[in-house]
């Protein structure tokens, strides 16, 4: 679904992701650790197309296609979803009118007809439901005013409506208490199927006791130093990121 | 360069969608201004002896008077004497029905969404339709003399209803007021005149839709509107003009009386042509509008969304007079590319109890200068006054600028007055935000400004809501990049 080869970037002058390469299938679950400044925000920026960062070399393919020349909102379109570590405030906007705008935005794309006020209601309710959200969230301006949790249940919620195929989470857990963050991972948990695939961009190990990962990266200065399956995470949690500089893995 | 900076300025380069010029066969008179050019006006319109002498009162008050300076505006200077001051497209002196509309008059408000032919009229919405220095067709006019309201042209008004226009024409607005507003007391031509019966509630909106089409003439219109006691009134003007190089001018007056228990709302959609990208030509767009609550319990409401125009020196103001009366200002401001705007309101509390409420909200874009300008004055008798203001900027790139001025007067200790203000910027976080659900960079701009707008949209008949989001969306088109 997703293949990232030798990806540089560079911002603001300097490289922040120095050739990065993973894979990521359908249906798996991948967690991206790392230490402040180790580079992995940008790149989940880097694959939802923030504008502000500079392809320096490598290549992005997904579902097929140069991902890296799609814009912004075609990506959105076309399945890959990031719940934003600041999830953003949109005064005046009202959360459901947002939400449809976005969901026929994406609708229209595939020529699926638009929904319509009552369509669209009955699906956020649904999905209000599962999420255990309360639907008064939806007659609220996007985001503003929310607590810090209330702004990341708000983006599981919109990933939840938005059903996509390819979900980045940025630092989804920072700034949660710990109810908070059993919330959040049961949402995503319950989004979890054969046919999506999640990154999870962390800094702690924290969140991967709630959402198991199937896959762990770890990035440091722009690169991965190493991968390995859910229990990479635990030693990190044990022996900290110190660790892997200690230890240097054959790549 | 982003994409999004692309398709941006792709769309920018689109044209001003009302800039078309109606080719129609005009009566004209030479242009320049002097008494016998006044004269010529007045008996073009077969006026009462009073108003000619009113109108050559006013010019010669104005003959002393200076261009006001105290704005925040950048003018090109104005030559009074290479204005038309009369363009009117050549009809049948008197029409039977709107069906003898000249085709070509009739076929340009269709095309701006006005249609006044008989069976396609928008349905609840009564329309005078005012191209250049007259007014070509008033919609429902039957069924609202049904209930006693006068909605027609001016110029009709003169004729039919001289005691109501004498009665309050300058009542609110004087002669001698400003530059502007004695210059159009001189000139004024046409515009629309309404009167609410006591105890009527205007069963429709009734409007008016300003048309600019003849080279080089200005349009000085008068719009006079007075509710009786008990009345209700809501009332929409909207307005456009032709693409052209040079300036034109637009000086008209407002003039509101609400009496006892009466609501007068009043709401402005105007898109008059901004000029193009580097400034050059626009109209000039120099307003007075005053609103009289001189009855108890009255109400007069000013809403606009002032999108077009190269300049704009406009502050729609209430004097409330009645005791318990109540003035409102909603005002959403853009300027775009060279535009200016210099606008806001001005609250004159006389009465006790009295109440009023200004929200503006301003935006800038390209190399725009948005000013809010406004005064709340409470007199020394106005015991128990409250004022609540609101002022707002939002800035959609770097090159724009927004001020606001807010001049308070307090003259009774027990006025509560509250301003509040904030400036803030368009992010490219807020817009990055809207695109990774999905939306283009246009939508994610018209999203976060309408929302900005909020306040003032809700105040809008809701049709033309609807009519004053798109047009917001249209007149930012390019603003980012």
């Amino acid at each position: 679904m997703l293949e990232i080869t030798n990806l540089q970037i560079r911002a603001g002058g300097k490289d922040i992701l120095r050739g990065i390469n993973f894979r990521v299938n359908k249906g798996e679950v991948h967690a991206i650790m790392g230490p402040n400044g180790s580079g992995k925000s940008t790149l989940a920026r880097v694959l939802a197309g923030h504008p502000d960062y500079e392809v320096a070399g490598g290549t992005v393919t997904y579902e097929g296609r140069d991902l890296l020349e799609m814009s912004p909102e075609d990506r959105a379109r076309e399945g890959l979803f990031m719940a934003f570590q600041y999830p953003v405030e949109i005064p005046g906007v009202n959360n459901a009118y947002f939400l449809k705008a976005a969901i026929n935005a994406k609708r229209k794309h595939q020529d699926l007809p638009e929904l319509d006020a009552m369509e669209f209601m009955a699906l956020v309710k649904e999905k209000a439901n599962i999420l255990h959200i309360d639907p008064a969230l939806l007659s609220r301006p996007v985001n503003e005013g929310f607590s810090g949790g209330e702004k990341k249940r708000n983006e599981i919620f919109q990933m939840a409506v938005l059903e996509p195929k390819l979900a980045i989470l940025d630092e989804t857990d920072s700034g949660l208490d710990i109810d908070a963050l059993k919330t959040v991972a049961e949402g995503v948990n319950a989004m979890r199927s054969p046919d999506r695939a999640i990154v999870v961009v962390t800094h702690y190990q924290r969140l991967l006791n709630y959402i198991v990962p199937d896959f762990v990266h770890v990035l440091q200065d722009g690169r991965i130093v190493r991968s390995g399956g859910k229990e990479l995470a635990r030693h990190l949690e044990e022996k900290g990121y110190g660790w892997i500089e200690a230890e240097p893995q054959l790549m | 360069m982003s994409t999004s900076t692309e398709t941006i300025e792709e769309l920018a380069t689109r044209e001003y969608k009302y800039g078309f010029v109606t080719d129609v066969e005009a009566e004209e008179i030479p242009a320049g201004l002097n008494e016998d050019i006044i004269r010529l006006i007045s008996a073009k319109k077969h006026e009462p002896e009073w108003l000619l002498e009113w109108r050559l009162k006013a010019y010669r008050v104005w003959l002393k008077m200076k261009e006001p300076t105290w704005h925040n505006l950048k003018i090109n200077p104005i030559d009074y004497q290479k204005i038309i001051y009369y363009s009117a497209p050549k009809q049948k002196p008197s029409l039977k029905s709107l069906d003898e509309v000249d085709p070509e008059v009739r076929k340009t408000f269709e095309k701006l969404g006005i249609p006044i032919d008989e069976q396609k009229m928008l349905s609840g919405v009564a329309v005078d339709a005012v191209f250049d220095s007259v007014s070509v067709a008033t919609t429902f006019k039957k069924q609202l003399a049904d209930v006693g309201i006068i909605f027609c042209s001016f110029s009709e008004a003169v004729q039919h209803h001289p005691d109501l226009v004498k009665k309050y024409l300058g009542s609110v607005v004087p002669h001698t007021d400003n530059f502007y507003a004695a210059l159009n007391s001189a000139v004024f031509t046409d515009g629309s005149f309404a009167y609410i019966p006591k105890g009527v509630r205007c069963p429709m909106e009734l409007s008016t839709y300003f048309r600019i089409n003849a080279k080089g003439s200005g349009q000085f219109e008068r719009t006079l509107i007075v509710a009786d006691e008990g009345a209700y009134v809501s009332y929409l003007e909207g307005c456009t003009a032709p693409m052209r190089d040079e300036n034109q001018l637009h000086a008209a007056v407002v003039e509101l009386v609400a009496l006892d228990n009466a609501t007068i709302k009043y709401s402005t959609i105007q898109n008059w042509y901004p000029g193009d990208h580097e400034g050059k030509g626009g109209i000039y767009n120099f307003v007075t509008k005053r609103g009289n609550c001189l009855g108890v319990n009255s109400k007069i409401t000013w809403t606009q969304v002032e999108t077009g125009s190269a300049i704009t020196w406009k502050y729609p103001s209430c004097i409330l007079q009645g005791d318990n009366s109540v003035g409102e200002f909603y005002s959403v401001a853009t300027t775009n590319n060279m535009q200016q705007a210099d606008t806001g309101t001005k609250m004159v509390h006389l009465g006790k109890n009295t109440r009023s409420t200004i929200v503006s909200k301003g935006i800038s874009a390209g190399k725009g200068q948005n000013t809010y300008r406004g005064q709340v004055k409470i007199a020394k008798k106005a015991q128990g006054a409250r004022n609540y203001s609101q002022c707002d900027s939002l800035l959609i790139g770097d090159k724009c600028g927004a001020h606001t001025f807010p001049y308070l007067e307090i003259g009774n200790a027990s006025a509560k007055v509250e301003h509040e203000a904030s400036t803030s910027k368009i992010g490219e976080d807020q817009i990055f935000y809207l695109r990774q659900r999905g939306l283009s960079a246009e939508d994610a701009v018209n999203m976060i400004v309408n929302g900005f707008c909020k306040d003032v949209f809700r105040e809008l008949p809701m049709e033309f809501a609807v009519e004053a989001q798109k047009l917001l969306g249209i007149s930012l088109e390019g603003s980012v990049g």
